[in-house]
């Protein structure tokens, strides 16, 4: 460990006298043994050289990695809102917004003109220059001691951007007001228009994504192109990417990345996984750990088949992205309780998605009726979908066959 | 001017509300209680609902506080309060260069911007239930959190329909616990269940008695008898004022319990220790609570009628009620005070 304290002049002469060694060992390897064995200082000199410059190397390489991971996570600050950044408050970018406010034209003006005395006459122009309104608060823990002097933000407001929602959400106060609607906001709102969400969406998805703001427009303009090189429809698109609004801020790896995680795991074809993603397409933006686990609970605690699974997600797949432990609950009542098998589960997915609450409600009264019978096969069956579906009138006059007020009085005695 | 002055307050204020003045206006639900022309405002008082088991008692409160708020803020807002700026005229206009007044809407109090009006409520809940256990369950909102202070010193009496079934233990005493024991339940008959019944009124009777701390031979005591309102008024352990069975088929059976400073757990254990007295068992299968204090089955609202308008109802309907019954126990308890106050007024 020594040898490597010593200068880098030393270095280098070993490095010269390591070229020699290290050709010899390359002419044989036997010769190089035994010049290890003959001249023990020189074979253990030979070795190091021949580690250093890698040792050297690596570490470049490593440091040069950090760097770059460092400036794409600072890039990514605006990209992709779900990366753990380093917390910086919110205040200290808020000095930045003075450029699009009127009082820094006020201020410049000042720093043009060499200061005059105070009884010096002013032209009308400089007078109309000239605002009265206190100076804006350097910090602010809101936005709304700026939307009255921000065009942006104004602009922002008429759109339909809840701003007081914006605020809440890391750096995206800062971001708003470092962006000036002219230059960077209208043509990501072009754009958006042109992928097809809708005028009266724009305002609830920039609530939604305000970070869209800051992204660069060629890469979403590249993740659409992927989107249509993946044959999905303009209209599918529009749909995709208003109904989940982070979809255009995943790069198009990460994209890529996810579409294969659900025709993968689910045992999908190509057409019904785009299927899927456009009928639900949070689950590509959501996280995949929630969405594996499900998939076990499924497998493993509710004992489905992996193609009843296949069936059920396809079906419904909100049940990818359910909580859990509401999942088992509702499938221990359902299974346990009513005793409905899986194939009538399989059948009818969409009672997962009811409140349990509900299902048990219902259950009971038609149970207090005499009427709770769910197989197809026997008389006067009654189908889970509308055991469940059904609005409470339309369940109490055509399924219980009973009046809404026998409902209520049966509901206070559970 | 390009627009008339909507308000006549702003007009008075021109120019610039300064951020701290912003900052600090902070809309609490105090500020807000008291109706504007136009705006909802927060409804105050007592109202019950009905809990369905399985749920916990403070998923119900935050249920109906969750819809309150909602409909809340769904009311229609008041127009936008209008301010005036002095802008720079415009250059195409030819007019002279200088500083227009105009009228412009504050955008700091934009709904968009400001956030929901309301986004605390205070809901209060009363008497608890726990998560097995349904019933009528009070709630107040808004000043109607004083009366649950109240009633809470009212030490009012409960109601409950407890559901039995004989022949089994569990561990937590109902009939989802884990299965500890078996017995058999053949020899048990309405009378000897009766009979236990009584013996469990009388005990808890003279519990009553002990706890009221009342002297039973003198006027006060016989006046309170008259009222029915000799109870513990202090704290006291779970006491029983009458339990009858209302049904009775076996291995079921179902009880109607009266009773102050209960638990739900208690009256589980009762059930339990019923079944000993028997020589068999029993697990309960049922808590449900059927009244509480003025609050029937029929005052409380179902899930599907948590909305504003049905609880506004509900408090107005029970208001009096509520009043009456706080009077006749409070100035019961309170006679006193107020004699002695009546002898120095007289004495100055």
């Amino acid at each position: 460990m020594a040898l490597w304290a010593r200068p880098a002049a030393r270095c280098c002469c070993w490095l010269q006298r390591a070229r020699l060694a290290a050709l010899q060992r390359l002419r044989s390897s036997s010769e190089a043994v035994q010049a290890r064995q003959g001249a023990a200082p020189l074979a253990l000199l030979a070795s190091r050289r021949g580690f250093l410059p890698w040792g050297w190397q690596a570490y470049r390489h490593v440091a040069v990695e950090n760097c770059s991971q460092a400036a794409s996570a600072q890039d990514g600050s605006s990209s992709s809102p779900e990366s753990s950044l380093l917390p910086v408050k919110q205040e200290q970018a808020k000095p930045e917004t003075v450029p699009d406010l009127n009082t820094e034209i006020l201020c410049e003006d000042w720093d043009d003109v060499p200061p005059s005395s105070a009884l010096e006459e002013i032209s009308e122009e400089e007078a109309v220059q000239i605002l009265a309104d206190p100076p804006l608060p350097l910090q602010s823990s809101t936005l709304r001691d700026y939307v009255d002097h921000s065009e942006t933000l104004t602009k922002l407001v008429q759109l339909g951007v809840d701003l007081s929602q914006v605020e809440k959400r890391q750096k995206a106060g800062q971001l708003l007001l470092t962006l000036d609607f002219e230059k960077d906001i209208k043509k990501i709102l072009l754009f958006l228009k042109d992928v097809g969400v809708e005028d009266s969406q724009l305002g609830l998805f920039l609530t939604k994504n305000p970070y869209i703001l800051g992204e660069d427009l060629e890469a979403l303009e590249t993740r659409v192109a992927y989107l249509k090189s993946k044959k999905f429809g303009n209209a599918e698109i529009a749909q995709m990417v208003s109904r989940a609004p982070y979809l255009l801020l995943f790069s198009v790896e990460r994209l890529d990345n996810r579409l294969g995680f659900f025709k993968n795991e689910l045992g999908l074809s190509v057409k019904k996984t785009k299927d899927l993603v456009i009928r639900l397409p949070r689950l590509l933006t959501g996280k995949l750990e929630p969405v594996k686990e499900n998939l076990q609970v499924c497998q493993i605690e509710f004992g489905f088949q992996r193609n009843e699974i296949q069936q059920i997600a396809y079906k419904t797949p909100k049940i990818l992205t359910a909580s859990r432990k509401r999942l088992r609950q509702t499938f221990d009542y359902l299974h346990n309780i009513m005793g409905i098998p899986h194939h009538m589960l399989t059948r009818f997915p969409q009672v997962f998605n009811a409140k349990l609450l509900r299902i048990k409600e219902r259950h009971k009264f038609l149970i207090f009726l005499g009427r709770a019978q769910y197989d197809p096969a026997k008389p006067s069956y009654i189908s889970l979908d509308q055991l469940v579906s059904l609005p409470d009138e339309v369940f109490c006059t055509e399924i219980a066959k009973a009046s809404i007020q026998d409902f209520e009085k049966f509901l206070k005695t559970i | 001017m390009p627009s008339p002055p909507p308000r006549k307050q702003a007009a008075g204020r021109s120019g610039w509300h300064g951020p701290e003045r912003l900052g600090t206006a902070r809309y609490s639900s105090v500020q807000l209680g008291t109706a504007r022309h136009g705006m909802a405002s927060i409804p105050a008082g007592l109202f019950a609902v009905y809990k369905p088991p399985g749920v916990s008692w403070c998923r119900v409160r935050d249920a109906v506080r969750a819809r309150l708020l909602r409909e809340l803020n769904e009311a229609p807002e008041p127009p936008p309060r209008q301010r005036i700026r002095f802008l720079p005229a415009a250059p195409g206009a030819g007019g002279e260069p200088g500083l227009v007044p105009t009228w412009v809407p504050v955008l700091a109090e934009h709904p968009l911007v400001r956030g929901p009006r309301f986004t605390q409520l205070k809901v209060g809940a009363g008497d608890r239930l726990d998560v097995k256990a349904s019933g009528v369950f009070v709630l107040g909102v808004g000043h109607g959190n004083k009366l649950l202070t109240d009633r809470y010193h009212c030490h009012l009496t409960k109601v409950y329909t407890v559901g039995g079934l004989f022949g089994k233990v569990t561990e937590d005493f109902s009939d989802t616990g884990k299965l500890v024991e078996k017995a058999t339940f053949d020899h048990i008959t309405r009378e000897k269940l009766e009979r236990i019944l009584a013996v469990i009124q009388g005990t808890n009777h003279k519990a009553l008695l002990l706890h009221s701390n009342i002297d039973m031979k003198t006027q006060e005591a016989y006046e309170l008898a008259v009222n029915g309102l000799i109870r513990p008024m202090g704290k006291s352990p779970p006491i029983i004022t009458a339990i009858r069975c209302l049904q009775f088929a076996l291995p079921e059976f179902q009880l109607e319990i009266y009773c102050v400073h209960e638990t739900q757990q208690y009256l589980r254990k009762i059930v339990h220790e019923i079944g000993l007295e028997l020589k068999s068992c029993a697990v309960c299968t049922q808590v449900r609570r059927i009244r509480d204090g003025v609050f029937t089955l029929d005052d409380a609202l179902l899930r599907t009628q948590w909305n504003l308008q049905s609880i506004r109802n509900a408090i107005s309907d029970c208001q009096l009620k509520v009043r009456e019954e706080l009077e006749k126990t409070l100035g019961h308890q309170d006679k006193s005070v107020p004699k002695m106050a009546h002898n120095n007024v007289a004495a100055r």
